[in-house]
């Protein structure tokens, strides 16, 4: 590059240097349409959430008061009254629920991640894949042939079957999942010490999976806790207090199902003021979660 | 104090091939043994051979005769009760992550059923001078994660985890080649303390660091022994035409 005030050979390649470093203007365009298009979905796929969530406190907001958190409903045509026992009846159910489902759940994942690679390890798989498939008022038919049936009324525990079984197939599945990314290495490392399988699974596996199977032990808990399908006809509802396990039981789900399609404007105020107390009722016991699960875990660790 | 060990007509393979050949090797109490060649000749394999971690990995096998002090290893000894007699560094540090620090250390001793806290304490602490870390992590041994040190730091608190249990042998499998020259040159003095009391084997990719730290060396190629020898033999006047060849960078 010859320039007519004579060759300065420095500069020039400081230009050329330079102008290589530089960007052209099309890949920045690009640059920016990408991280546009990646924000809008983003936004898109928040704004249900967000939407739902702010329609919820917007409608059922002023029907909360302390009567509907600790008061029975009230017949037909009577102003008033509360769901507390529907918030106890779905805290009841989902308890029996992840005391069956969870410790089945991991379990199973346990199985398959450390002993599973064979056909009937294959065959769990596939079963549970589709156990995931199956629609919930499938599943509440099954718990109403093997439990109210044989019990012969509904019942707080039928409800907390049907519901473990809609937990197990995504707990174990994710629990699997987490448990093979826990390293190679770090099972060699407690083999080398001379301890037994089974230790080493429970104490060292397991324990370092434990946050990722945490995640979905609280995605099935989510699910289920919002499911009126499978209550229908095994928890069945109740019109007053129920702290037995063998006698039908209100659930929030059930009871804004009856009130949403009943005809009195006030039953549908509570129906809304049901579902906000609901979502922030999983949504508190989520956090709860997580934030135990952190407060255990040491500085530094992964 | 550690033990030999005695390796009669060794056999190992993956599935079908045939990775070790007809290994026939004693390793001297109390000394370090280094194991070189290029990579894939076997020499990993080998030593996980000796504390039966071979075994681990599916589909393998193994046949010969390997005797650990008075333990004959393939034959009425169980793995977990060989393997605490064994203490074993990997290449890649891999402490506990979940654990910490102590408990990283005490890790051996807590999951096969020991509990006395005043006694665990003191191998705790005993085994971290051992292996040089205690002065860098006394003060957050029950604050901090095993995966919060530095990647030296690490391999040193793998080497602690290893001698908490009292082993005879100590197998390291190139313990520094993810370590940078500094953590490389502790460990190395490390291994020359702990050879008084344990018996070393270690394999390693680096000859300087096999002629600095061991008494003997074994020179490993396509899965077998080429030459087993004192360490200064196998370096000034090795006896194989290979050997010579490995050693002078001709090849590998």
């Amino acid at each position: 590059m010859a320039s007519p005030r004579g060759p300065v050979p420095d500069t020039s390649a400081a230009t050329t240097a330079s102008r290589a470093l530089e960007i052209s203007l099309g890949r920045r365009i690009a640059d920016h349409l990408a991280t546009g298009f990646a924000v809008l979905t983003v936004l898109i796929v928040l704004a249900p959430l967000v939407a739902i969530f702010a329609y919820l406190v917007y409608k059922g907001m002023g029907s909360i008061n302390l009567a509907f958190l600790t008061h029975i409903p009230k017949p037909p045509g009577e102003l008033g009254g509360g769901m507390a026992n529907a918030i106890a009846g779905s805290v009841l159910i989902l308890a029996v629920a992840s005391l069956l489902g969870v410790p089945l759940g991991i379990g199973a994942g346990v199985y398959l991640a450390e002993y599973g690679q064979n056909r009937f390890g294959d065959t769990v798989r596939f079963v549970s894949d589709v156990l995931n498939g199956v629609p919930s008022i499938v599943i509440g038919i099954v718990a109403y042939a093997i439990v109210v049936l044989r019990q012969k009324h509904f019942s707080a525990l039928a409800g907390g079957v049907a519901l473990a079984i809609m937990m197990v197939p995504t707990i174990t599945r994710t629990s699997e999942e987490m448990l093979l990314l826990v390293p190679h290495s770090l099972r060699e490392a407690a083999y080398g010490l001379g301890v037994p399988r089974w230790r080493m699974t429970l104490s060292i596996v397991l324990r370092t999976a434990t946050s990722g199977i945490i995640t979905g032990v609280m995605l099935a808990f989510a699910r289920v806790a919002g499911e009126t399908a499978p209550l229908l006809f095994t928890a069945f509802g109740n019109q007053y207090w129920n702290w037995r396990l063998d006698q039908p039981t209100a659930a929030l789900p059930l009871q804004i199902f009856t009130y949403a399609i009943a005809p009195y404007d006030d039953w549908h105020r509570q129906a809304w003021a049901g579902a906000l107390v609901l979502i922030v009722l999983i949504v508190s016991s989520v956090a709860a979660v997580r934030y135990v699960v952190r407060r255990g875990t040491l500085g530094g660790a992964a | 104090m550690g033990v030999g060990i005695q390796v009669e007509h060794l056999n190992a393979w993956y599935g079908k091939s045939q990775a070790l050949h007809d290994i026939n090797l004693k390793v001297e109490a109390n000394h370090a043994t280094a194991l070189i060649g290029p990579s894939g000749c076997g020499k990993s394999t080998f030593i996980r051979c000796l504390n039966r971690m071979h075994e681990t990995t599916p589909d393998t096998r193994v046949e010969g005769k390997v005797t650990i002090g008075d333990l004959d290893a393939y034959n009425g000894t169980s793995p977990t009760q060989l393997r605490r007699r064994i203490g074993m560094v990997f290449q890649k540090p891999n402490p506990f992550p979940t654990m910490s620090i102590y408990d990283n250390v005490a890790a051996g001793l807590k999951l096969n059923g020991y509990s006395d806290r005043k006694h665990l304490n003191d191998i705790v602490e005993r085994s971290l001078k051992s292996s040089a870390l205690w002065d860098e992590v006394k003060d957050t041994v029950h604050k901090k994660s095993g995966a919060s040190l530095s990647g030296g730091q690490q391999q040193r608190l793998c080497i602690a985890r290893a001698l908490a249990v009292e082993p005879e042998v100590l197998l390291m499998d190139e313990p520094c080649s993810a370590l940078d020259p500094i953590s490389t040159g502790k460990i190395e003095e490390l291994i020359f303390q702990l050879k008084e009391q344990y018996t070393i084997v270690i394999v390693t990719h680096n000859m300087q660091q096999a002629a600095r730290v061991a008494e003997y060396t074994g020179f490993f190629l396509l899965g077998s022994l080429i030459e087993f020898d004192k360490t200064e033999k196998i370096f000034t006047t090795p006896s194989d035409k290979r050997t010579e060849d490995y050693i002078t960078g001709r090849f590998g």
